[in-house]
């Protein structure tokens, strides 16, 4: 429909987004990355929102008003994470997934 | 019929001063806590007084009399026909205990204020006879079986809280406790039985129970068990919950024990009302005891003569003044209900319930005036035992005149109240049951003579060694003594026949000679030998004593039923019985709850290592387990 690119396409992209977004969040050991890569997932979402829309139900919004959303409170979430992620650093002196593993039994 | 929407306010009078006295007697001084319990019991006195004048000799009553019902409201309501009600039934046996139960709680309130002065705890003492008088008032006007049972209970409750009033005395909480299980005991009778009787019935009520020629009954001729009817199960079973409080043979070891309660409070609970509870719900029952289960009568009645005798007995040997009450009151009781064994339904043939009824309304005054003398006398010597008194009637003239009006009346000498009660429960016993007779005969020469030996004991003979010279009673308390010697001279002159009869119609009954001058004989000769032994102190009664051996030995012992009783509850039901349920509750049942326990402690011991803290290999379980579930929905579900 958009110039000829049929759905599955968009539908790949998006898939590959989703596991390179899962696989960096769980083989990452810098917490920024991490975040990153949580990023990425959010994204792939979003564009399957958009897709579904436009080829499903091009004459209504609900998907993309619905991806508008998940990136409001992606940005409120990156928010928080970096001022944990500072908290985290001041006091270990780095920023390591590995360092952060008090909180267990 | 209306017009007695007052009659409310006799049991609520005593509710309301209990909760005041209870919870704000503390903050006053003791002596107006004590005020105003008497002075709401007086006001109680007062309203039964005209409750009963306005019941009985308000307009005629050729037909009978009416059971009225001027108050009632549904308590509980679980299902359309499972209803429990409360409210107030007026019918003569009702109307005549609220006369006896508001007179001798006005007299022991009355009393109480001088006796228990100085006392601690004088305002727990007045808000706990305040609940013991509403419980009972509650219990007579019932107007049906279960809200009987309720104050039933209630009424024990307050039996222990004042059994149990020296609480820093050991005696006295053994003895409370021990009032408190056997009644709760033969309370469980009193349960079953109502729940059969309901269950046959459909119905609590007892306007509808003793209605004459009711069908109710219909469905329980066919229902049996081990032979034996579903009516004389219950009521047999309903007769232990009475027997029970009423401290029939052989529940009634709890009576002597509850002695060690202040005096007062034994003249109020244990002779004059509490105790008589048990005859009046028999009395309650009597058109359905008497026609749907005769056998059950019987029982009544030999329980009742066999608790008379052998209560009569041990109260010969015994020392402590107190207990010789006790027994005498037993003994009494053991009257009222073979009274109400032997009777008949209607006209003469319900003799033996008016004479039960009516010896019941005597009994009260008199023994109430002899308890609250035997307190005068405590009070002024210290001390329990007849062997610490002697030569008290130069110090104590009223309480002596008092104690000796009771003594008469209770030996049935001729024109007092108790002859003529007496009277009437042999005269219905001869009718119905030679061999009661025989007994009830005996014991009558019996009670003249253990009478008399306490009162010759305590008011005649030699001086004791007093710690200071005895010197009679304050006015309040003397007051009391008065007036319940004035009401046993002359209760027994009230029309009982024509007022309080089986089926509610009077009928005329005169004298029987035949039966009246050998009891007065058999009285004088108990009250002679009283005189013989014990007026001028001698070893005669000593040697008897010792001549009688083993026999005044176990009757000392009062044939050793305590501990007959320790023996089976200590011995036999806690070894064989109590200590196996033990065992079980502590290894099987809670060893149950503790394995579960240390399964699931030692299993997080073991599998709290997979809890890293590495928020990666969470993240990673996470993909997996969803990755995996995933598949398994994709290949097995589509």
């Amino acid at each position: 429909m958009i110039q000829g690119i049929p759905l599955e396409h968009f539908l790949v992209v998006s898939t590959i987004m989703f596991f390179i977004g899962v696989c960096g969040f769980i083989i990452r050991r810098n917490l920024i990355t991490m975040l990153m890569a949580v990023e990425l997932i959010l994204n792939s979402v979003n564009i399957n929102f958009v897709v579904f829309n436009r080829y499903l139900y091009p004459d209504q919004l609900q998907g993309q008003f619905f991806s508008l959303f998940i990136v409001g409170i992606a940005a409120a979430e990156a928010s928080v994470a970096i001022a944990l992620i500072i908290n985290i650093y001041r006091k270990l002196k780095n920023i390591e997934v590995e360092n952060v593993s008090e909180l267990k039994f | 019929m209306t017009g007695y929407n007052y009659t409310i306010l006799i049991p609520i009078i005593p509710l309301v001063m209990f909760l005041v006295t209870g919870l704000l007697g503390m903050k006053w001084k003791p002596i107006v806590s004590g005020l105003l319990g008497t002075v709401g019991m007086g006001s109680s006195w007062l309203l039964s007084i005209i409750t009963a004048a306005s019941y009985f000799f308000g307009g005629h009553h050729a037909e009978g009399f009416q059971t009225i019902i001027p108050f009632e409201m549904t308590w509980l309501r679980f299902t359309e026909s499972l209803v429990i009600k409360m409210g107030v039934l007026l019918d003569p046996i009702s109307v005549m205990m609220l006369v006896v139960i508001t007179t001798v709680s006005f007299m022991v309130h009355l009393y109480s204020i001088g006796y228990m002065h100085g006392e601690k705890g004088f305002q727990r003492f007045f808000a706990f006879l305040s609940l013991f008088t509403f419980s009972m008032l509650g219990l007579v006007i019932a107007t049906n079986i279960f809200q009987m049972y309720i104050f039933w209970e209630l009424v024990g409750v307050s039996s222990f809280l004042l059994i149990g009033f020296y609480y820093q005395k050991p005696s006295a909480v053994a003895a409370s406790k021990k009032a408190f299980i056997v009644t709760r005991f033969a309370d469980l009778g009193f349960l079953v039985g109502i729940l059969i009787l309901s269950f046959v019935t459909k119905t609590f009520d007892f306007a509808q129970l003793t209605q004459p020629g009711t069908t109710i009954f219909g469905s329980a001729a066919s229902m049996s068990f081990l032979g034996i009817s579903a009516m004389t199960w219950a009521m047999t079973l309903i007769f232990i919950g009475g027997a029970g409080k009423s401290a029939m043979f052989p529940l009634h070891i709890w009576l002597p024990d509850a002695m060690e309660g202040p005096t007062p409070v034994s003249a109020l609970i244990h002779a004059a009302t509490m105790v008589v509870a048990g005859v009046y719900l028999v009395a309650r029952m009597f058109p359905v005891i008497h026609f749907q289960a005769p056998a059950a009568q019987e029982i009544v009645g030999y329980v009742g003569g066999f608790t008379s005798l052998f209560a009569a007995v041990i109260a010969i040997t015994q020392y402590d003044i107190k207990r010789v009450l006790a027994f005498s009151t037993l003994s009494q009781l053991g009257y009222m209900m073979l009274s109400l064994g032997v009777s008949g339904y209607g006209g003469e043939e319900g003799l033996g319930y008016m004479a039960s009824m009516f010896h019941l309304f005597t009994h009260a005054m008199f023994k109430a005036l002899l308890f609250l003398g035997a307190g005068s006398i405590i009070h002024a010597v210290h001390s329990n035992y007849m062997y610490d008194m002697g030569g008290l009637r130069k110090y104590m003239p009223i309480t002596h005149i008092t104690f000796l009006i009771a003594c008469l009346t209770i030996a049935g000498v001729p024109f007092l109240s108790g002859f003529f009660s007496k009277d009437e429960i042999l005269v219905a016993a001869l009718h119905h049951n030679k061999l009661l007779f025989a007994i009830e005969f005996i014991v009558a020469g019996l009670t003249a003579f253990y009478m008399f030996r306490l009162y010759f004991s305590v008011f005649w003979g030699k001086d004791r060694h007093y710690h200071h010279t005895p010197h009679e009673s304050p006015l309040v308390m003397t007051i009391p003594l008065m007036f319940l010697a004035f009401a046993s001279i002359f209760a027994g002159y009230l029309p009982f026949t024509e007022l309080v009869t089986s089926d509610k119609v009077g009928f005329e009954s005169e004298m029987n000679y035949m039966v009246a001058i050998p009891s007065i004989l058999i009285g004088f000769l108990g009250i002679a030998v009283a005189w013989i032994l014990y007026k001028k102190e001698s070893d005669i009664p000593a040697k008897l004593a010792k001549s009688w051996g083993i026999l005044y030995t176990a009757t000392y012992n009062k044939f050793y039923f305590d501990e007959i009783y320790l023996f089976v509850t200590r011995k036999i039901i806690f070894n064989y019985i109590s200590r196996p349920i033990a065992w079980f509750d502590r290894h099987i049942v809670d060893g149950f709850m503790v394995g579960i326990g240390t399964v699931t402690e030692k299993a997080s011991y073991k599998i709290k290592g997979m809890q890293s803290g590495q928020l990666q290999h969470y993240a990673f379980a996470f993909v997996a387990g969803a990755l995996a579930l995933a598949l398994f929905m994709i290949y097995y579900l589509m």
